[in-house]
């Protein structure tokens, strides 16, 4: 008798895939990354070895701390678009000041602007409650703005990369690349501040019920103003480490990871609606977006149809999830 | 009060701010004569468009963030197939175009209802998709435009009985405007679908009870959205004569311009006039700023700070106007 009580209901294969997918979202991934990989082996046998490991590293490791961003911010039910603006404003602030100035300044220098667009971003989204999309892509209109009149400032002082950003951001010791030694700390920070901290639940109750959250006692705006801080804070440590990579400061620098950086982290399984998800799937999501880059590289697939295909991603595995999610 | 603001009020204080800026820009450059009007409706043209994309779905209790991507795909297949082409084949063109924005538009809607995903990260995925295929049509600014349609945005357009002060005060860009907008707004105000597209922006689930096919009008909605874009990317090409795969400023733009011109971000209230004439006042303000002898860039900063601090305080008189209690 007891048996027949304890005994589940037969449940459907697509349901069980379906339950299997939402309990542990990072095994599906990692088979995912690794099909990839073995893919770009068949297409280019031997290209897979320990410079090309290393080589992935170093192109996924700005891209994680960019998505790490959105995954903070998504978490909340929001999406920081300026990530882009603000990393190109603080390398190229970065690369300018330092012709003249002492290292520590300028890295102040550089970081500035970061703060004060995340705590902008912020008091809009907290305070004024405009729709985190529509207020991080306004301040970063108006950041480039700032970093085009700024150019025209320093146009004759010329640019630089510091030695320490080119070592952090390209030099490789024992086949590890040293932006490891920034990586891991952030990484391990974010992870933890997400899963054992106050903050960290803060921002997953706000996401998940927004008007709970206020009603138990939750600061919204505090919270809200804190997040977009530290993001931004977070992208302005990318940019620092995305110029010492690619080595020529310019007004687009770290546009083009803006786009891959949303995808990253909703295919890592956070959740754009908000309260679901977590920051090892975001870096996951990194290494597969930068594997499939390669991919299509070698594919000679052209940047409309990678953008094409980040679109689809975006939209195809958020419908997933929300079945995901409604079948629970 | 606030009622008489929210409803025709708010579009005279508008139209009042309009004409007061235009007396200030007499102030400032007493020369300002029926050319330079002729140059702000030129400039204003693809703006105008971009904001009436926005305002159909918006009221519709949506929003579009593939406006500007969706301008710039248009507009770079415009130019495309005009290059070298003779001057007859832009009379296919034009509707191929228009048509391709409404299908376009129509899809955005039907992935909406389908996938269920929320329009904001259906229409930031359809931007991804959108700018990706304009780069493919054109990896660089370049095409053509036919010379009639270059020449149908330049110049004054003769109205009998005017006399030639007066038409010199009518610029052809301005007619063109005019003669698109109410071709599509004047009938689907009037119609049933018109009022269905307000009911639910309004009250969805009130709209659905009483028979209003929420879905089709929804479909409908974005569809109209995507050819008011359609239009703009040609407006785009024709006033340039090339087409840029890259979107302009136009989605902060536009969603500027809709609180600005009394369309409650939240669904159902206002019209097609008030944006309109908040794009001529956004417009003017930077004609201003370019007559004070403000550096470029500055005046884009100005621009960026004026639209960021207009959805801001739109979003506050959203959250004041609401009923007490009721959720963000």
């Amino acid at each position: 008798m007891t048996d027949i009580a304890t005994m589940p209901r037969p449940v459907s294969f697509g349901r069980r895939i379906k339950r299997f997918m939402a309990d542990r979202p990072l095994i599906p991934l990692i088979i995912l990354l690794i099909i990839l990989v073995a893919i770009l082996q068949i297409l280019r046998p031997g290209i897979v070895n320990e410079r090309w490991l290393a080589n992935t590293a170093k192109f996924a490791i700005p891209l994680a701390i960019l998505a790490g961003c959105q995954t903070m911010t998504m978490l909340t039910g929001g999406i920081d678009l300026s990530v882009g603006t603000v990393a190109t404003m603080s390398a190229f602030i970065m690369a300018t000041q330092i012709v003249s100035q002492d290292p520590t300044v300028a890295f102040l220098l550089a970081i500035l602007p970061a703060v004060l667009i995340g705590l902008v971003n912020g008091i809009g989204v907290g305070v004024f409650r405009v729709h985190p999309l529509i207020m991080t892509l306004g301040t970063s209109l108006i950041g480039t703005g700032f970093l085009q009149v700024y150019q025209r400032t320093v146009i004759a002082s010329g640019a630089k990369i510091p030695d320490f950003l080119n070592w952090l951001g390209t030099g490789v010791t024992y086949g590890f690349p040293n932006a490891l030694l920034l990586f891991v700390p952030v990484a391990v920070l974010i992870v933890f501040m997400l899963n054992r901290t106050g903050f960290g639940r803060l921002l997953y109750a706000v996401g998940d019920n927004e008007r709970a959250a206020r009603l138990s006692g939750v600061r919204y705006w505090q919270v809200i103003t804190a997040l977009y801080v530290l993001s931004s804070l977070l992208a302005g440590i990318t940019g620092l480490l995305y110029i010492g990579l690619i080595k020529a400061p310019s007004l687009s620098l770290a546009e083009p990871l803006v786009l891959p950086s949303v995808a990253a982290a909703v295919i890592g399984g956070t959740s754009i609606f908000g309260g679901r998800g977590g920051y090892t799937g975001t870096i996951i999501g990194a290494l597969i977006l930068t594997v499939l880059t390669t991919l299509l590289t070698i594919l000679q697939m052209p940047e409309g149809g990678r953008r094409i295909l980040f679109g689809f991603i975006v939209l195809f595995v958020t419908a997933a999830y929300l079945r995901i999610i409604e079948d629970r | 009060m606030s009622r008489f603001f929210r409803n025709q009020g708010w579009v005279a204080g508008l139209f009042a701010l309009l004409i007061f800026l235009f007396v200030i820009t007499k102030l400032i450059q007493p020369g300002y004569g029926s050319g330079d009007f002729g140059s702000l409706a030129r400039a204003v043209l693809p703006y105008a468009f971009a904001v009436a994309a926005q305002t159909v779905v918006v009221i519709a209790g949506g929003i579009d963030l593939s406006v500007a991507a969706m301008m710039a795909l248009t507009s770079v297949t415009a130019a495309s197939m005009m290059n070298g082409a003779s001057e007859e084949y832009a009379l296919f063109v034009v509707p191929f175009v228009l048509a391709m924005g409404f299908v376009l538009g129509a899809l955005n809607g039907i992935l909406i209802v389908v996938t269920r995903v929320p329009d904001i990260v259906v229409t930031l995925a359809t931007l991804f998709v959108l700018q990706g295929a304009a780069l493919l049509v054109l990896g660089a600014p370049g095409g053509a435009a036919a010379e009639w349609l270059k020449a149908s945005v330049i110049g004054t357009a003769p109205i009998p009985g005017l006399p030639d002060w007066a038409d010199a005060w009518v610029p052809r860009a301005l007619v063109l405007l005019v003669v698109c907008l109410c071709i599509v707004w004047i009938p689907l105000t009037r119609s049933r679908l018109g009022l269905s597209i307000y009911a639910i922006g309004s009250n969805e689930l009130a709209a659905f009870r009483s028979g209003v096919p929420v879905a089709r009008t929804r479909i409908i909605a974005y569809a109209l959205s995507g050819l008011f874009a359609a239009m703009g990317g040609l407006s785009l090409t024709i006033s340039t004569g090339i087409g840029a795969p890259i979107p302009g400023p136009y989605l902060l733009a536009s969603v500027a311009a809709v609180v600005l011109g009394g369309v409650a971000l939240g669904g159902g209230k206002g019209g097609l006039f008030g944006p309109i004439i908040a794009v001529f006042v956004l417009r003017l303000v930077r004609t201003d700023l370019t007559l004070l002898a403000i550096d470029p860039n500055v005046t884009a900063i100005i621009e960026g700070l004026i639209m960021v601090a207009v959805v801001m305080f739109g979003a506050f008189i959203t959250i004041r106007g609401r009923p007490a209690g009721a959720t963000p």
